[in-house]
């Protein structure tokens, strides 16, 4: 009964394209933002920030970024994971080479490199479609990891081939390193995803999104009405690549402090980012949020279930993980093939007509 | 002869066994391909499902064994009586086939007419839920495999080496019985094809679902077919990554080896998988060879590397395909508004 357009009047275009045009929805959204920034810092405990909100968080900027390049420009990629570590990588490097350097121009520079490398590998995106594609991402993929493992100057030839994040602060607060305070790694967190998530909606509604959806809905129909292939699809593995990049940043930095590539980035977790967006919605960017969302409070919902609540062994909980995770893909692509976005978008329009629907 | 030449041939040889091990696993995939046009992603988890039923049924243990002793506090891992390798076999091949029912009923009868990229996708889901199937089932621990194929060196090809050429080749005889069962499996494979009603219908499904359909051919009997065929394939390719590796997670990466032999032979053609898997098979064991040597690579720039095997394939592919998009041996790509 709230839920309405009616008595929202719209005086200018801009109002008239405003990404919440219901005024339920904007105090929604103005209010999850209130939540986000004022209210969560203030209850923040370990667990909360280490278990949920963090890798909730990094995970919404690397799925926006995959959504760019599967949902918006549908060239499949199944290179996420590497490209996340060359964030890391780029972030470890630069913090070490310059100490001096405060962690946001260092966040943005790893996120940068990466955009770099990613349009070098999308290059072969203008030869190659379809699943070619998807499967020559992976050569990104497991080169780019290989790199990480085997070229001692990217770890600075440490013994162990790990690398790990040296303190860093801001304003006197430490975001990096085993001293910082959950609450301060959210807020550094939320306010990347923030940016970033607001600057992924206008860039996909602009004139840019929609080259990439006409890419998307067929390549050859667009380069005849003057779509530049070359242009959109570069850029939508140089923005999707930018957005990944500093999510791998942001992982390395700021959530695990030390990272292992083969564990971390590996296939696993290209994979892991592409089920969140499939789940959550491809061409959306609250899909990419309910996606990862979604796929951190899952294991986390099981282990809860299966290991505290019965007893049963952890190894055991992560295999019905497994066919629970396979079983979801499959539902929703049979059911709904846009996922949970679609399902939230399908509620809001019911929503709008109840308690009358006709 | 130069030892490095010797050296740089037994390794092509061997990398050329590895490359039919290859080839073993796209065989699956373009099966599937051509029939349905779904790009199989969890041919190695059914490899590795295959492997790790067999095993299981070879030892008599009882699937779920781990599930229902949580639910019920009990502690039964085995029945207590082995089956013998050929009955064990014909069995995995019925729980095959099985599989091919239950997802051609459940997820792929739905999907008819989707995206290719979407049925893709949904593959992958498949991977992930028979790897949690098959972890559930049977445990994830390493299983040894044996149903009676011969393992070591082969000492005729080692003495016959040694005195034509004063070095001896060490091939394994494992390698040796996967590419003569390879070799057997695409004659069966491409004489069911050509000269069976089943092969027939299976070939007109793939030429036009649309046309198959309308002169009468069950197209749900034909992918339930080719499905049953890949799982098969899958077993065999399981049996020999099995025998020679050990039945364990990694049998399901071997998918991944997979790929890049189909980017470079095509999706569609059989012989195509069987000499992209030779190429990639001889060329990543080559490259391998001389960027890890110190004498050769080493000498040049001063440093080696190691683990190129890895990457090395899809990079080949990679090349390969911005030059021929649709691989070697793959149909013309024709694309209309």
């Amino acid at each position: 009964m709230f839920y309405r357009e009616a008595g929202d009047y719209k005086t200018s275009y801009a109002q008239d394209n405003q990404t919440f045009p219901i005024a339920f929805d904007r105090y929604r959204y103005y209010f999850v933002v209130a939540v986000g920034f004022a209210l969560l810092p203030f209850v923040m405990t370990d667990y909360l920030a280490n278990a949920i909100l963090l890798p909730f968080l990094i995970y919404a900027i690397a799925a926006i970024g995959l959504n760019i390049l599967v949902g918006y420009c549908g060239q499949v990629s199944l290179g996420t994971g590497g490209f996340m570590a060359v964030g890391a990588y780029t972030s470890y490097k630069l913090m070490t080479a310059f100490p001096w350097m405060d962690m946001v121009s260092v966040t943005l520079l790893s996120g940068l490199m990466t955009a770099i490398v990613g349009m070098a590998f999308g290059l072969p995106s203008l030869r190659i479609k379809g699943f070619y594609l998807a499967v020559a991402t992976l050569a990104a993929q497991f080169f780019l990891v290989w790199l990480f493992n085997r070229v001692p100057w990217f770890f600075n030839y440490s013994a162990s081939g790990q690398i790990s994040a040296p303190e860093r602060s801001m304003f006197g607060w430490a975001i990096t390193g085993p001293a910082a305070n959950p609450s301060v790694k959210y807020l550094f967190c939320l306010l990347f995803v923030f940016v970033l998530a607001w600057l992924a909606r206008n860039l996909t509604r602009g004139s840019i999104g929609r080259q990439w959806m006409s890419i998307r809905d067929m390549d050859i129909a667009a380069e005849i009405i003057g779509v530049n292939p070359l242009r959109a699809k570069l850029s939508a593995f140089a923005v999707s690549s930018f957005y990944v990049g500093i999510a791998g940043s942001l992982f390395f930095t700021v959530y695990l402090g030390a990272v292992e590539v083969g564990a971390s980035f590996g296939i696993q977790k290209s994979f892991l980012v592409l089920f969140m967006i499939i789940i959550g919605g491809l061409g959306s960017i609250f899909g990419s949020f309910a996606g990862a969302a979604f796929m951190v409070l899952l294991p986390v919902a099981l282990t809860r279930i299966f290991a505290d609540g019965f007893g049963w062994d952890t190894a055991l909980a992560r295999h019905i993980e497994f066919v629970i995770v396979g079983g979801l893909i499959m539902f929703f692509l049979i059911v709904e093939p846009h996922g949970l976005a679609r399902l939230w978008a399908l509620a809001k329009e019911k929503l709008r007509l109840w308690p009358f629907p006709y | 002869m130069p030892d490095q030449l010797l050296f740089a041939m037994e390794v092509s040889l061997n990398g050329l066994m590895t490359g039919i091990m290859y080839a073993l696993v796209a065989l699956g995939f373009v099966l599937i391909y051509k029939a349905s046009g779904i790009f199989n992603y969890s041919q190695g988890v059914m490899a590795l499902f295959a492997a790790m039923t067999l095993v299981g049924i070879q030892e008599g243990r009882v699937p779920f064994s781990h599930l229902i002793n949580s639910i019920f506090g009990t502690h039964i891992t085995e029945f207590g009586f082995e089956v013998p390798a050929l009955l064990a076999i014909l069995l995995t091949v019925a729980v095959m086939i099985a599989f091919a029912l239950f997802v051609q009923k459940f997820v792929f009868r739905h999907l008819v007419g989707q995206e290719p990229i979407i049925l893709f996708m949904a593959t992958i889901g498949l991977a992930y839920f028979l790897e949690g199937v098959s972890d559930l089932m049977w445990g994830s621990e390493i299983r040894q495999l044996d149903v009676g194929l011969p393992q070591g060196i082969n000492g005729a090809i080692d003495n016959a080496t040694f005195e034509a050429l004063g070095y001896g080749f060490f091939i394994d005889n494992l390698d040796i019985s996967a590419a003569i069962i390879a070799a057997i499996l695409v004659a069966v494979l491409i004489a069911f094809a050509q000269y069976t009603k089943q092969g027939r219908a299976m070939r007109a499904v793939a030429d036009d679902h649309q046309a198959a359909l309308s002169v009468g051919i069950s197209l749900n009997y034909v992918w339930i077919l080719v499905w049953s065929l890949a799982g098969i394939v899958a077993l065999v390719a399981g049996v020999m990554w099995g025998s020679k590796s050990g039945v364990q997670f990694s049998l399901s990466l071997i998918a991944l080896k997979a790929l890049p032999v189909l980017m470079l032979g095509g999706f569609t053609s059989i012989p195509g998988a069987i000499i992209g898997g030779l190429i990639i098979g001889m060329g990543e064991a080559l490259f391998e060879f001389v960027v890890s040597s110190n004498d050769l690579f080493g000498a040049w720039f001063g440093f080696t590397f190691s683990a190129t095997e890895n990457w090395f394939a899809y990079v080949l592919a990679l090349a390969f395909l911005v030059f021929r998009p649709q691989g070697l041996f793959g149909e013309r790509i024709i694309e209309r508004v």
